[in-house]
């Protein structure tokens, strides 16, 4: 596969087709996490309410923290492979390919 | 810093916080206290064998590979990025890739078990995702599982004279979703089912998570397939060092 923007817009493209038509289809569906579909299906399979033996020191407070706490890791990571991306393309750019990074 | 790299830091950001306005927020490995004790320690002890050969290459490849530390880095940034992407499936229920494919490939499986298990504290620690003491037990099947699967996969389409591309679609897609299959297993060992035993609870939670990952290994597949592709072109040097292209590149 040859790397340049068509190929890297196509590929983008077909990720969010992929990742939109769940939510266009299933209209009804509460998009929730497969691990709490689990738990449900722990407590059927025990026929008791299960409880789980012990709980994480911390939880985020709110589904707001939280989504911030998961954006940081999210930013972490983007940031750290745009920034190697990004030197990579200049070295490139400029014909230096046996440049230490 | 130039236009250019600040461009395509802008845009990669850009991108990562498109994801991050996903409305709903869940989690995808076993939740802390989930699992038995006993089985706790068994999944953390066996995993202690590979964190150890994961060290022991991490610190060859940054002793005699200097230069393709910066790939190294990528590897557990695009990691980091995987798995804190939930994204809708068509079960109705979200679930996130685990990213540890693109590492597998190019450095080898051991090195992941170390590079996932950074992702799975932060996880754990942090979002109450995941957690301590299903430590092992997630290590296992998301740093581990997926990663070896991953790179036995890559070898074997490369023998079968498979496009490269494709190779790293397909292994990157299939670790993906062994990971969840080990998960399921892992819980349906600890809740076997009154009926049926072990094999009809796998099957129950092999319908929960094995079917809701299908589009989501399928994302990670081809993102992991245009990151290759990306690295052959701008890192070539580097991707020669670590022998992951074959001779003297320019």
């Amino acid at each position: 596969m040859k790397f340049n923007k068509k190929t890297a817009a196509i590929c983008i493209i077909i990720c969010v087709i992929i990742g939109v038509i769940p939510l266009i289809f299933d209209k009804g569906a509460e998009f929730g996490g497969s691990d709490d579909a689990a738990s449900d299906e722990i407590s059927q399979i025990t026929g008791t309410d299960y409880k789980p033996w012990i709980t994480p020191l911390f939880t985020p407070p709110s589904t707001e923290a939280e989504s911030l706490l998961f954006c940081i890791q999210t930013g972490i990571g983007a940031g750290i492979f745009g920034f190697c991306a990004g030197r990579l393309y200049e070295r490139k750019k400029k014909n230096r390919d046996n440049d230490e990074l | 810093m130039s236009n250019a790299e600040r461009k395509t830091i802008a845009a990669s950001t850009v991108f990562a916080a498109m994801f991050c306005i996903a409305p709903y927020a869940y989690a995808m490995h076993i939740m802390e206290g989930f699992l038995p004790p006993k089985y706790c320690i068994m999944w953390g002890a066996i995993c202690v064998p590979f964190l150890v050969a994961g060290f022991i290459s991490l610190k060859k490849i940054i002793r005699d590979h200097r230069r393709a530390v910066i790939i190294l880095a990528m590897a557990g940034a695009y990691t980091f990025v995987l798995s804190s992407l939930k994204i809708p499936s068509v079960t109705g229920s979200c679930s996130h890739p685990t990213g540890t494919g693109l590492g597998a490939i190019l450095f080898g499986p051991s090195v992941m078990s170390v590079l996932g298990i950074i992702v799975l504290i932060f996880q754990a620690l942090l979002l109450a995702h995941g957690g301590i003491t299903t430590l092992g037990a997630n290590t296992f099947s998301m740093a581990i599982g997926g990663p070896f699967v991953s790179y036995g996969i890559y070898k074997l389409c490369l023998k079968l004279k498979s496009p490269k591309s494709l190779a790293v679609m397909l292994s990157a897609t299939i670790g993906d979703l062994f990971t969840y299959c080990i998960t399921s297993y892992q819980l349906a060992l600890a809740y076997p089912s009154k009926v049926g035993g072990v094999t009809a609870s796998a099957l129950k939670f092999l319908s929960i998570f094995a079917i809701t990952q299908v589009p989501i290994a399928i994302i990670e597949g081809i993102g992991t397939a245009l990151v290759v592709a990306m690295l052959e072109k701008y890192a070539s040097k580097e991707l020669t060092d670590i022998n992951f292209l074959k001779g003297a590149v320019k």
